[in-house]
């Protein structure tokens, strides 16, 4: 397999994806709308990839266990943003918004 | 000449999110995200893994972010823009700084092996051959779920008989 000298440590893109991944923390925690969350959810998907992808090409090459990982990542988030989306068109047609704090039937 | 194209990609990352959970408009949130998602593209064409980067584009840039801009026009969130944000913004916010600082305490405590300045190329075809031979059958598990959300959001946003 062919080498290139990178020139970025390995810290950098931990960094990169310790960012990312607060910034996705702070809009799920922050935004009320349903879709806004789910957008922020999948700033954290993205963050958690990163981080697999650059532990996989920095500290076991051979193996690529990680970009595999990723992959999976990347399908499981089509999955659940197909699903969460229609769940938040059924909640709209159903009471009329999309706003997570005023769907609380189940709370007491 | 790396850490510099590394600096450029992490800048629109960064941008991008803030711009996810800061923007006022929900649509220049999806328009934002799509920017955050393409930098992380280039992040992993900076680790050298180019398949990964081409399901980035194809899938988030393409698939999801379009579902997310047909969900904001179906729900119609424009006319309601007081409902963006709720009250706890400062917790949330304190919460997620205290969440990076204990990534990046852990980080910089932790060793890493010192030998990680430099990164492997991980062609296709090497990709292709685990995926389906060692990763084979979560891969079709993977197909499954697929299948299943696909028809769930099909069967959860069917009309029902005498709905408006």
């Amino acid at each position: 397999m062919e080498v290139v000298n990178q020139g970025v440590p390995l810290e950098h893109f931990l960094m990169l994806s310790a960012v990312l991944f607060s910034i996705g923390v702070y809009g799920v925690l922050a935004r009320r709308n349903a879709v806004l969350i789910l957008m922020s959810v999948e700033l954290m998907l993205n963050a958690v990839s990163i981080n697999l992808v650059a532990f996989a090409v920095y500290t076991a090459p051979s193996l690529f266990v990680g970009i595999i990982f990723a992959v999976f990542v990347i399908t499981i988030a089509a999955a659940e943003v197909g699903l969460a989306l229609a769940v938040v068109l059924r909640v709209f047609r159903n009471r009329g918004t999309a706003n997570v704090d005023e769907v609380a039937s189940l709370k007491w | 000449m790396t850490q510099v194209f590394f600096d450029m990609m992490a800048a629109a990352v960064i941008t991008g999110a803030l711009g996810v959970v800061l923007v006022r408009n929900v649509v220049y949130a999806a328009l934002c995200l799509i920017v955050s998602l393409m930098g992380v593209a280039g992040v992993y064409i900076l680790l050298s893994v180019e398949f990964l980067a081409l399901v980035q584009v194809l899938i988030y840039g393409g698939a999801v972010t379009v579902l997310i801009l047909f969900a904001l026009m179906l729900t119609r969130v424009r006319e309601l823009k007081q409902h963006l944000d709720g009250d706890q913004r400062p917790l949330a916010a304190v919460a997620a700084l205290a969440l990076l600082g204990a990534f990046a305490t852990m980080m910089y405590k932790t060793t890493w092996p010192r030998d990680v300045g430099q990164v492997t190329v991980v062609p296709f075809d090497t990709i292709g051959t685990a995926l389906f031979n060692r990763w084979a059958v979560p891969f079709e598990i993977a197909s499954g779920v697929l299948l299943v959300a696909l028809v769930g959001a099909i069967v959860i946003s069917m009309q029902e008989e005498g709905e408006r």
